[in-house]
C-alpha cells in the first residue's frame, strides 16, 4: 500500500492522532456512564506505569504481545495471514509443560529451561506447519486452516488437562506446578539490592525483544527474508525470480508458529508456573492487532505492544477503582483503541495528507 | 467503594489492620471468569454478597477476573487494599489465593468450592451436592412413568460426576429397575454455555424413554430445560430455583446455597465471628436442598415431598450415605 504521507508522518503523526481520537471516544463513554473522563485517564496510565508492580505487570502483557505480533507480522511479510497464534501458543505451551514434567525431577533447572523454550518453539512451528504444508500444496486458506487449528488445540489441551496431565487431588484442569521456572524481574533486581514491587515480569522480555532482533535480520538481512518479502509483494514475480513458493511458505509459517509458540514462556514457567487452560485468553488474536499496528516491524511492534500491554494492565486497574467500571467496560474502551488504531488506521490518511501537501509543495518550490 | 488513587500509595499502612473492627471492615471478592452476571454460580455469590449490602448498607470491593494472571493479582490487590475478608470465587482460584493467603497472614480470606487447602486464615466452603441431587433423584424416579430417567452434564469434570452420581443413587434406591441415562456435554470450558447442544442430548435422552431430565450445566442447563419442556417432559433445575425458565415443566431444582456462603463469610467477618477452616455444606447445614414452592406444587406431589423429606431427614441422621464420587473418583452404581 502505497501512502501519500511522508514517512514521519505516516509512522509518528498518524498512530499518535488514531490514538487521541482513540482516547477522546473512550472519553465519551466513560463520561456518559456518569465517570470522569480525565480521573479515569489518570487512573489508567498510573495503573498502567506508576503504581507499584504495574509496569511489570505492563511489560508482562507486553511481551506475549511482541511474541504474538512477531508471528502474525512474519507470516504477513509474505502475505500469509496467520490467525492461529492461539492455538500454536498453547501447544507451545504443551511443549514447555511436557519437558518440565518429564525433566525436571531429573535435570537441573539451566538445562530444563533451554530445552523447555527449545520445545515451546518447535511445537509451536509444529502446529502451524501442517496448516502451511496445506497452503503451500493445496492451497487450503490459512485464515480458514489456522483458525481450525485453534480449536482443535484447544481441544487437545482440554482432554490432557482433565486426563492424562491433571494434577490429582483437585478439580481445576491443571498440571502440577512446574520446577523449572523463569527467574522473575523483581527476583533478580532484589537480589542486587533494588527493591521491586513483585509483577509476573520474567527474562522472557529478553528472549522476545532478541526475537525482534532475529526478526528484524531475518526478513530485512537475509536472502531468505528477500525471497519471503517478494513472495509477499508479488507472488508470480516470485515464482519467475526462482523463489521456491511451496517451500518458503512452509518456512515461514513454521516461524511464525515458533514465535506464537514461544509466548507459552511467559507464561508457563513465566506467570503461571504451570500449564492451564485459556492461559492463552485471546493473547494469539490480539497479536493481529498488534501485528497490524506495528506495521509488520519489529519497531513497531515493540511500541504497540507497550501500548496493548498498558491497555489491559490500565484497564485492569480501571476496574479496581471504579465501581460504575467493570470488565466489560474495559472491554468497550479497549477495543475503541484497537479500533480506531488498528481498523481505522488509514482513516486520517487523506485529510492530513491534503494538510500536509501545500506545505510539501511550498517547500519543493 | 470509591478508593481514591492515592490510598494505593499507602496500600501498606493498611496492611497493618488486623482484626475486623468497624473501621477496617473492608470485604471483598474477587468472581471467576464467568463473572458475577453469570446466571449460575457466581451469581449465586452476587446474590448473597448483595443480600449482605442491602442489609447492612456495607460497601464490598468487587472485581471480575478476564485472564488467568488477573487471579493472584486481583486478590493481591485486594489484600493490599485492606480487604479483609476477601472472598474468592470457584476452584480455579484455589492456587492463587493459597499463595496471597500466604502472602498476608494478619488478613482472613475464603474461598468457595475448595477443601483441600491448609491456611491458618482461610475459610474454605464445599457443598454436597450429591446429597441434594439424591434427593432430586428420588424424586425423579418417583415421577417417571417410563422407568428411564436423564441427566445432562456440563463439562466433564469430577465436580460434575459428583451430581451425576448422587442423582443415580437417589433414582436406583427408589426404582432398582430405573434405567438412568447420563450425558457430558463436553470437556471444554464451552459445555458450560451451549444451550443447542445441551437440549439436543435431552431430546435424544427423551427418544430413548426418558421423562425426567436432571442438569448440571450451567447455561447449557437453560437449553436442556426448554427441550424438555417442548417435548412435554419434565426438568430438573440445578443451583437455583430454576422454575421460571420454564414454568409448569420444571419438576424441582436442586439448589447450591452459594450465597448463604457469600453471606456468612461477610456477615461473621462483620461481627468477628470469622473462622478459618473447612466447612462442608451439605442437606443437614442447607447448604445444598430442593425447591418445594407453591409454583411446583402440582408437580412435586404430596407423597413425592414426603418421600423426599424421608431421604433427607435419613441423611442428616446418617442413616443414608451418599457415596460422594470425589471421594474414590468412581461411583458404584
Amino acid at each position: 500500500m502505497t501512502t501519500p504521507l511522508p514517512r514521519w508522518a505516516d509512522l509518528l503523526v498518524i498512530p499518535l492522532l488514531n490514538l487521541l481520537l482513540a482516547f477522546l471516544v473512550a472519553g465519551l463513554v466513560v463520561a456518559l456512564i456518569g465517570e470522569n473522563p480525565w480521573r479515569a485517564l489518570t487512573v489508567m496510565l498510573q495503573g498502567a506505569f506508576v503504581y507499584p508492580g504495574s509496569l511489570g505487570y505492563t511489560l508482562y502483557y507486553a511481551t506475549n504481545f511482541i511474541f504474538t505480533g512477531l508471528a502474525v507480522a512474519v507470516a504477513f511479510q509474505a502475505r500469509l495471514f496467520n490467525i492461529g497464534g492461539e492455538g500454536q501458543a498453547a501447544i507451545g505451551g504443551l511443549g514447555v509443560a511436557l519437558v518440565c514434567l518429564a525433566l525436571d525431577p531429573y535435570l537441573p533447572v539451566v538445562l530444563v529451561i533451554p530445552l523447555a523454550i527449545l520445545a515451546a518453539a518447535i511445537f509451536g512451528a509444529g502446529w502451524a506447519f501442517l496448516p502451511g504444508l496445506l497452503q503451500a500444496t493445496r492451497g487450503s486458506h490459512v485464515v480458514i486452516t489456522t483458525i481450525m487449528f485453534n480449536f482443535i488445540a484447544a481441544g487437545l489441551l482440554v482432554a490432557l488437562l482433565t486426563g492424562a496431565l491433571m494434577r490429582p487431588g483437585q478439580s481445576t484442569p491443571q498440571t502440577r506446578n512446574l520446577d523449572a521456572l523463569l527467574p522473575k524481574v523483581h527476583e533478580i533486581l532484589r537480589a542486587v539490592g533494588i527493591d521491586a514491587a513483585p509483577s509476573p515480569l520474567n527474562v522472557s522480555i529478553v528472549i522476545a525483544l532478541l526475537a525482534c532482533v532475529g526478526v528484524w535480520l531475518l526478513v530485512w538481512r537475509t536472502p531468505f527474508g528477500f525471497r519471503v518479502r517478494t513472495l509477499g509483494e508479488s507472488e508470480p514475480a516470485a515464482r519467475y525470480a526462482g523463489v521456491a513458493v511451496p517451500r518458503t511458505v512452509i518456512v515461514v509459517m513454521c516461524i511464525s508458529g515458533a514465535l506464537a509458540g514461544l509466548m507459552a514462556i511467559n507464561e508457563v514457567i513465566g506467570a503461571q508456573g504451570k500449564l492451564v487452560l485459556n492461559y492463552t485468553a485471546g493473547y494469539g488474536f490480539t497479536g493481529i492487532a498488534v501485528a497490524l499496528m506495528g506495521r509488520s516491524h519489529p519497531v513497531g511492534i515493540v511500541l504497540a505492544s507497550l501500548l496493548f500491554g498498558a491497555l489491559y494492565q490500565g484497564g485492569t486497574e480501571l476496574s479496581f477503582e471504579f465501581d460504575t467500571i467493570d470488565r466489560e467496560m474495559v472491554l468497550v474502551i479497549q477495543g475503541l483503541i484497537i479500533l480506531f488504531s488498528g481498523a481505522l488506521a488509514f482513516m486520517l490518511e487523506r485529510p492530513l495528507a491534503r494538510l500536509l501537501t501545500p506545505r510539501a509543495r511550498l517547500a519543493h518550490g | 467503594m470509591t478508593v481514591k488513587p492515592w490510598l494505593a500509595g499507602v496500600a501498606g499502612a493498611l496492611l497493618c489492620a488486623t482484626a475486623a473492627t468497624a473501621q477496617d471492615f473492608k470485604p471483598a471478592v474477587v468472581y471467576d471468569m464467568g463473572g458475577k452476571f453469570d446466571k449460575s454460580f457466581n451469581e449465586g455469590v452476587w446474590n448473597g454478597v448483595k443480600r449482605f449490602m442491602d442489609e447492612t448498607g456495607d460497601d464490598v470491593m468487587e472485581f471480575e477476573v478476564t485472564n488467568e494472571t488477573q487471579r493472584s493479582q486481583a486478590l493481591t490487590r485486594m489484600a493490599q487494599r485492606g480487604g479483609n475478608p476477601v472472598l474468592g470465587v470457584g476452584f480455579a482460584q484455589a492456587d492463587a489465593i493459597d499463595v496471597v493467603a500466604g502472602d498476608y497472614p494478619d488478613q482472613m480470606f475464603a474461598i468457595i468450592d475448595v477443601n483441600w487447602l491448609d491456611r491458618p486464615n482461610l475459610r474454605q466452603y464445599s457443598f454436597k451436592e450429591h446429597e441434594g441431587s439424591y434427593l432430586v433423584g428420588v424424586a425423579a424416579a418417583m415421577k417417571s412413568e417410563t422407568g428411564t430417567v436423564g441427566f445432562v452434564g456440563g463439562m466433564d469434570i469430577p465436580l460434575i460426576r459428583k451430581f451425576a452420581c448422587g442423582y443415580k443413587q437417589g433414582v436406583m434406591a427408589t426404582k432398582p429397575d430405573a434405567t438412568v441415562l447420563e450425558n457430558m456435554t463436553g470437556t471444554t470450558p464451552a459445555a458450560w454455555n451451549d444451550p443447542t447442544k445441551g437440549a439436543e442430548l435431552a431430546r435424544s435422552q427423551i427418544d430413548r424413554g426418558a421423562d425426567i431430565v436432571y442438569h448440571a450445566a450451567g447455561g447449557t442447563g437453560l437449553g436442556v430445560i426448554r427441550a424438555v419442556a417442548d417435548e412435554g417432559k419434565l426438568a430438573i433445575g440445578v443451583d437455583s430455583d430454576q422454575y421460571a425458565v420454564s414454568p409448569g415443566a420444571v419438576l424441582t431444582s436442586m439448589l447450591k446455597r452459594v450465597d448463604n456462603a457469600a453471606y456468612d463469610t461477610l456477615m461473621d467477618a462483620k461481627n468477628g465471628n470469622f473462622t478459618p477452616g473447612i466447612k462442608t455444606l451439605g442437606l443437614a447445614e442447607d447448604g445444598v436442598d430442593y425447591v418445594a414452592d407453591e409454583n411446583n406444587a402440582d408437580l412435586l406431589t404430596e407423597d413425592i415431598r414426603a418421600a423426599m423429606e424421608e431421604a433427607k431427614a435419613k441423611i442428616v441422621a446418617g442413616e443414608i450415605t451418599v457415596h460422594n464420587y470425589e471421594d474414590d473418583q468412581s461411583c458404584p452404581l
